[in-house]
């Protein structure tokens, strides 16, 4: 779960990391009335949750409180990647006399998080990584440790930090891990963190990315979650714990399983079609979930077909075959459906939709050849 | 023959009174696995599957009572740390964890304490383990599969029993099947497995299914090129996928490989692997490969 830029720099105040003064508008007027309190120059920021806000015009430096209502109207008329800008962060401008990055992740290949640090900062930091690998810094951190003292002072010396920046620099380092580790994030990045021309140092922009399978010991994040910025279908999809990815084309698939609900697309466009979404019923798949799974698919007007491969492991093919029952029962689609059952119960589960009017195959190849054709077919029709 | 699991592995399943470890418990007797103990805390004492199992409260105690060496473990996610803890703590060299949905955070360190114990997991998020005709450890459909020379790995669950359906379709056999599951941190590699397989002189053939993201795949395709004498075949499922989400800027600096599944395959075949187009190409690019 992506975090929008003022949520993460509040977690990071609450660790001690410094940051600007500052607050979310959702009006112009209240944008004006919070830049008057921070004296009036400001800067604009759209909350989105995508990159590239600044390209796109949603980040404005504004002299006044009267300019800062100004550009609030005009940043929340904007739209940045498709998504409309509903809140913004107003907050103080400060003098910039350098940009350093500062970012935590998880590296997969040493299985445990690893920092990383540049002096040089800002939005062109992954040109820097790519052009001069030199200058991004990165250390492993162990799981069981944390981010010991004398590896922020690392960081601090391998980035050419003035040496009276380090205690300041090695505090908010040391924050930034424990935040991290707090919250279960798997990203969180102060990009830029700035030395200003007063000399201190400012977490000027942050975003955090929480792991969505430790939100149940984090009540408060899960949350924070902004629901305005998730495509309905999307939201419906997260409610059942399915995994619900809308694509372009008119197929739809109901799968159990990423790995195979992916090689289902592929073998649907190795067959001249193109798949409607990417949809992971789950393991063990009752028939409630099933039921919420197709009528998810059967939203879509574009889907001209449905296939459904179930390869019974965890899941049982009866209990899928009952929720196909209750939703068409519901639904009453008008697409054609083939279907695939095989593994755990896949004589009962066949047996039960054998009174449906359904198209029935016994390996992938046929199933996807079948439901291509059906597309064409109700396409024409 | 087989890797990892046979004929004497004598298993201990965690979790064994919940309705997916009762279930699969159930599944895996039937098989022939050698279920010797269940665990549930506060259920020590009770007998399970038709009064033929066990229960202990805690994995010491049923290692300890039926000489168990091989643990699966089915709880639920928030209580999968501490389940692959203890039967680390209980001496148990070989950990099969099939619950999904568990924090990164938690796998890091159970990684860690699990390399120092010198215990080897599979998983977690996985289907376990199948030696055909001799044992499964796990949720892979037993039926699914014959005995044979191919050892099958795997990072995905459903889309190996397609592998493995095919494979029986055509009867090609299985020496084992593993799956090590999808998760970014998980216990057993690609490349630990196709070790294994080299070594094991019951397999000949070797087919290894990926999929899109991470870099697990290319580093596998180093491995098959500079030890692997036996043939290899491949398929990455997500070539339709559209590109994924991105992590921001650290998680690009980090990552280093695109994650695509056109440069898994090209990866893979530069080192020589067949890449098959579906899922059900794959016996016929063994049979070519023989």
């Amino acid at each position: 779960m992506k975090l929008h830029e003022y949520q993460s720099k509040h977690l990071f105040a609450q660790d001690g990391i410094p940051i600007p003064r500052g607050r979310v508008a959702t009006t112009a007027a209240e944008a004006k009335a919070i830049a008057e309190e921070l004296g009036g120059r400001a800067v604009v920021k759209a909350q989105v949750l995508v990159g590239g806000r600044g390209k796109a015009g949603g980040i404005r430096l504004v002299g006044s409180a009267e300019a800062a209502e100004e550009a609030a109207t005009q940043v929340l008329a904007i739209h940045i990647k498709g998504l409309p800008v509903r809140k913004l962060l107003i907050d103080e401008a400060v003098g910039i006399q350098s940009e350093i990055y500062l970012g935590i992740t998880n590296d997969r290949q040493a299985r445990s998080p690893v920092v990383i640090a540049s002096a040089e900062g800002g939005v062109e930091i992954e040109e820097v990584a790519r052009r001069e690998p030199g200058k991004i810094v990165r250390l492993t951190i162990d799981p069981l440790l944390g981010l010991r003292e004398y590896q922020a002072r690392y960081l601090a010396a391998a980035i050419e930090l003035p040496r009276e920046h380090w205690r300041d620099f090695i505090a908010i380092a040391s924050a930034l891990y424990r935040v991290y580790h707090r919250v279960d994030a798997t990203l969180a990045e102060i990009n830029p963190l700035v030395v200003t021309k007063d000399q201190r140092l400012l977490a000027l922009d942050g975003k955090m990315v929480i792991d969505d399978n430790a939100l149940f010991r984090h009540p408060d994040i899960a949350e924070m979650r902004d629901l305005d910025e998730e495509a309905p279908a999307e939201r419906e999809a997260r409610k059942y714990g399915l995994s619900y990815v809308r694509l372009d084309g008119s197929i739809g698939c109901m799968v159990n399983g990423a790995g195979l609900a992916m090689a289902t697309m592929d073998v649907i466009e190795l067959c001249g079609g193109a798949p409607a979404n990417f949809l992971d019923v789950g393991g063990g798949a009752g028939a409630e979930k099933v039921a919420a799974a197709l009528q998810l698919i059967l939203r879509e007007p574009a889907v001209r077909a449905v296939l459904l491969n179930i390869f019974g492991g965890i899941t049982r093919c009866d209990e899928v075959a009952r929720g196909v029952l209750a939703a068409m029962d519901e639904v009453k689609p008008t697409v054609p459906f083939v279907v695939r059952l095989v593994g755990t119960n896949e004589e009962e589960g066949r047996r039960l939709l054998a009174q449906a009017q359904l198209t029935t195959a016994s390996t992938l190849m046929e199933a996807a050849r079948a439901v291509v054709a059906a597309a064409q077919r109700s396409a024409a029709a | 023959m087989s890797i990892l699991i046979h004929r004497d592995t004598r298993l201990v399943v965690q979790g064994i009174t919940g309705r997916e470890g009762e279930f699969h418990a159930r599944q895996m007797v039937e098989y022939g696995t050698r279920i010797v103990a269940g665990t549930s805390p506060g259920k020590g004492g009770e007998w399970v599957l038709d009064g033929k199992v066990p229960v202990f409260d805690t994995v010491a105690q049923a290692v300890e009572a039926t000489g168990a060496n091989c643990s699966v473990i089915f709880v639920p996610a928030r209580n999968a740390a501490d389940a692959m803890l203890e039967a680390a703590d209980a001496g148990l060299p070989l950990i099969v964890c099939i619950t999904e949905g568990i924090p990164v955070r938690d796998m890091m360190q159970v990684r860690r304490v699990l390399d120092q114990r010198g215990s080897r997991l599979v998983g977690p998020n996985c289907p376990g383990l199948l030696s055909p005709g001799q044992a499964k450890v796990g949720i892979i459909p037993g039926h699914i599969a014959i005995p044979g020379d191919v050892g099958v790995v795997s990072r995905s669950g459903t889309l190996t029993y397609e592998v493995l359906y095919a494979l029986k379709l055509h009867q090609r056999g299985v020496s084992t099947c593993v799956g090590i599951g999808g998760d970014p941190v998980n216990g057993t590699s690609f490349i630990d497995v196709l070790e294994m397989f080299e070594d094991d002189p019951h397999t000949e053939q070797v087919v290894l299914i990926g999929e899109i993201g991470g870099t697990d795949e290319e580093r596998a395709a180093r491995f098959i090129a500079d030890h692997m004498t036996k043939p290899v075949v491949g398929f990455v499922a997500g070539r339709s996928a559209p590109p994924g989400k991105r992590m921001g800027h650290a998680g690009a600096i980090v990552e280093g490989g695109s994650g695509l599944a056109s440069d898994k395959i090209r990866a893979l075949q530069e080192a020589r692997v067949r890449v098959a187009e579906h899922p059900e190409q794959i016996p016929e690019l063994l049979d070519g490969a023989r």
